[in-house]
């Protein structure tokens, strides 16, 4: 599964952008899945057991966003220096220094405009990409260009780093668990969404379209258990985080005890994930036309959001028996106001 | 039905100045949605007003495999809404749509169905002192001076005085944002596109939040939509080792064609379609910098299951102000675009 993460994240695609990502998937599910489709927002749906009508099993959603934060050229100016905003939240400390990569190949460093040293941390206007280019002419890179982090993948052991593992480490997840699910009752739909990282577009139009029972997004959250980090009770190492909120969703109970019973059942150990900031495609499922109930499925992750994102390796394996075994039995929830 | 070339003449500069002369603040933009509605009647298949007072309009193509086009102009424009009567004729209001106090000093408005003429006033230099001058105007010391005797109650809008010029090269009025995007969805619907079912949408309610779009796409359903509006220069002499590199466009480049802001990222493949389309008929255009700001695309592109879209904008300086100025040629180039683009699209676009 190592090889997998890396390919994934590997691939360049910032939220809106998500060609090459989406061909990548496609290839490593298509052999697995009942039927692939792909909507008008870029989103890949591939859907696994009975379709609508057949049997009348449950219709899940499970959504792993594909697209990743990036940069974007604002301006060329005269001297060949690439100015630049974000793409998603990105947090202008992690820059200086780093190496990006666009999405037409080019790649470049990220300096910062002279006077900008020492404790002050400079904002992306007083930043700018050096490609290597001596005046505007020669740069290959003009305005609405778009870049990702350029690292290498880095393999620890238990402790895997790469870029992009927001949300890769998801969608390494979806495609074992897809692979794992050799039959199921339910008719589920995992879709490899676009465009999270800018505000959960591309769930809520798949969402929209599938219309679905319940969901649940897979995705990465945040970690307690590097010096200084307070308030967050979820470290690597530990299991799969089930999530009961975010920054933007409270998780239905009925979903977050159907998580919780099953990962006991099948003893995959789990953490209880309350997260402040921050939210995934599952705040845009559960509004949905008239809503559905949601969860998520969470991979913790080390420093999200800056080039080096760093999961355990034992967490995603868990993660994906998780899934495996929550889409594999027939799913009923105790009904609420008679649904 | 001829079909014709859409041009600017003396008959677009006569519409463009009654639509600027229109008042149509957020919510109340029926003057606005009655020149629309007389000028596009005979035009269009089918015309109706919907709940939010959006004027949706179909004119269908022929033939077989025609994607249904959204093309969206918001008609609404910035203004006041008057809070609180102070008594004498002055009232406080609130901004609808942002609106930069500074901006608001000094200025002639009209409020009210009756267009009450009124002054939105502020100390005079002989009562300021030298620290009160390096201080901006909160909008909560300000007030609508309308008269003694007015009879405008509150709850009713304003906005600033119908000034529209054309000053050789230049048009000058309040509301080109985006009067200049509803007089361009006008002259397009008076061609013919018999590859596309065209479905278009002057919209309400834009500069609040984009909630117009919003219920115009959700009735359209399109494969894919074109927002049509007016977007800041900020293109004057700005100093960065001699460059100005944050000037989101400029004036006199042609359409700014838009690849992304904060409501949303523009389809790459519409980016690309547009930018070759201008690129093979010679037309100058534009990639606005990315960055803020907001248009109807991030409404349409996410209702029910979404649709690709683009933005295209004409450029203007002193947006959200009391005058604003565009170029005629950056008007004229971007209806041009528009026109030759539209003849354009069909499902091949997506290989």
């Amino acid at each position: 599964m190592k090889h997998l993460i890396q390919k994934l994240t590997d691939t360049f695609s910032p939220s809106g952008y998500e060609d090459a990502i989406r061909d990548v998937i496609r290839t490593e599910i298509k052999k697995f899945a009942d039927e692939i489709r792909v909507d008008a927002l870029g989103n890949l749906i591939a859907r696994k057991g009975p379709s609508t009508g057949a049997q009348g099993g449950t219709r899940v959603m499970v959504a792993a966003h594909m697209d990743e934060i990036g940069l974007m050229a604002t301006h060329v100016d005269e001297k060949g220096f690439v100015r630049f905003t974000s793409i998603g939240g990105v947090y202008p400390r992690n820059l200086p220094g780093g190496r990006v990569r666009f999405v037409n190949g080019t790649q470049g460093v990220i300096g910062l405009d002279g006077g900008t040293f020492g404790n002050d941390l400079p904002p992306l206007d007083k930043m700018f990409i050096d490609v290597g280019a001596s005046n505007k002419n020669d740069c290959p890179i003009k305005t609405g260009d778009v870049a990702a982090f350029e690292r290498p993948f880095l393999d620890l052991g238990n402790r895997v780093v790469a870029k992009s593992m927001d949300d890769r480490i998801g969608c390494a997840v979806a495609i074992e668990a897809l692979r794992a699910l050799r039959s199921t009752p339910n008719e589920v739909y995992f879709v490899f969404t676009t465009q999270e990282e800018v505000g959960t577009r591309g769930a809520q139009t798949s969402a929209y379209g599938i219309d679905p029972d319940l969901g649940f997004s897979i995705d990465v959250t945040g970690w307690g258990d590097t010096p200084g980090q307070r308030d967050f009770d979820v470290a690597l190492g530990k299991g799969p985080a089930i999530k009961i909120r975010d920054g933007g969703m409270l998780s239905d109970p009925r979903v977050v005890d159907w998580m919780i019973s099953t990962a006991e059942k099948k003893k995959i150990p789990y953490q209880r994930e309350v997260l402040l900031g921050g939210t995934t495609d599952a705040r845009a499922m559960q509004l949905v036309r008239s809503g559905i109930p949601v969860g998520c499925v969470s991979v913790p992750c080390r420093y999200v959001h800056s080039p080096s994102e760093m999961i355990d390796y034992g967490d995603v394996q868990y993660a994906v028996k998780l899934v495996s075994a929550l889409l594999h039995a027939p799913i009923k929830l105790p009904l609420v106001g008679g649904k | 039905m001829a079909n014709r070339t859409p041009t600017i003449g003396a008959a677009q500069f006569k519409l463009l100045e009654k639509l600027c002369r229109a008042v149509g603040v957020s919510g109340g933009e029926s003057e606005v949605r009655k020149i629309v509605l007389d000028e596009i009647k005979s035009f269009v298949d089918e015309v109706n007003v919907d709940a939010l007072g959006n004027v949706l309009a179909t004119k269908k193509g022929r033939g077989a495999k025609r994607l249904r086009l959204m093309l969206d102009a918001h008609m609404d424009e910035v203004g006041f809404m008057l809070v609180a009567d102070d008594g004498e004729g002055l009232y406080r209001f609130k901004t609808i749509g942002g609106i930069d106090p500074r901006n608001m000093v000094g200025k002639q408005v009209v409020v009210g169905k009756e267009r009450t003429p009124g002054v939105i006033g502020a100390k005079p230099i002989h009562h300021t002192t030298p620290d009160e001058r390096k201080k901006p105007l909160v909008e909560d010391t300000l007030r609508i001076d309308l008269g003694p005797e007015s009879k405008i109650k509150v709850g009713e809008r304003g906005t600033f005085a119908p000034n529209f010029q054309r000053v050789g090269p230049s048009l000058m009025s309040k509301s080109l944002d985006n009067r200049l995007g509803v007089a361009t969805l006008i002259e397009l619907l008076k061609a013919s596109y018999p590859n596309v079912d065209l479905c278009a949408a002057f919209t309400v309610q834009e500069e609040i939040g984009l909630r117009g779009a919003k219920v115009a796409a959700q009735y359209f359903k399109p494969d894919l939509a074109i927002v049509v509006d007016a977007t800041p220069a900020k293109d004057l002499p700005m100093q960065f080792d001699g460059e100005n590199i944050f000037y989101n466009t400029k004036l006199g480049l042609g359409p700014a064609i838009y690849v992304s802001n904060f409501s949303t990222i523009d389809d790459p493949r519409l980016v690309r379609f547009i930018t070759d389309a201008a690129q093979k008929a010679k037309i100058p255009y534009q990639v606005r910098q990315p960055g803020g700001g907001g248009t109807n695309a991030g409404s349409i592109q996410r209702a029910g299951m979404g649709a690709p879209v683009i933005s295209i904008s004409v450029p203007h300086r002193y947006t959200h102000s009391a005058v604003s100025v565009a170029r005629i040629d950056d008007w004229k180039n971007t209806l041009a675009l528009l026109h030759i683009a539209i003849h354009q699209i069909t499902p091949a676009l997506w290989k």
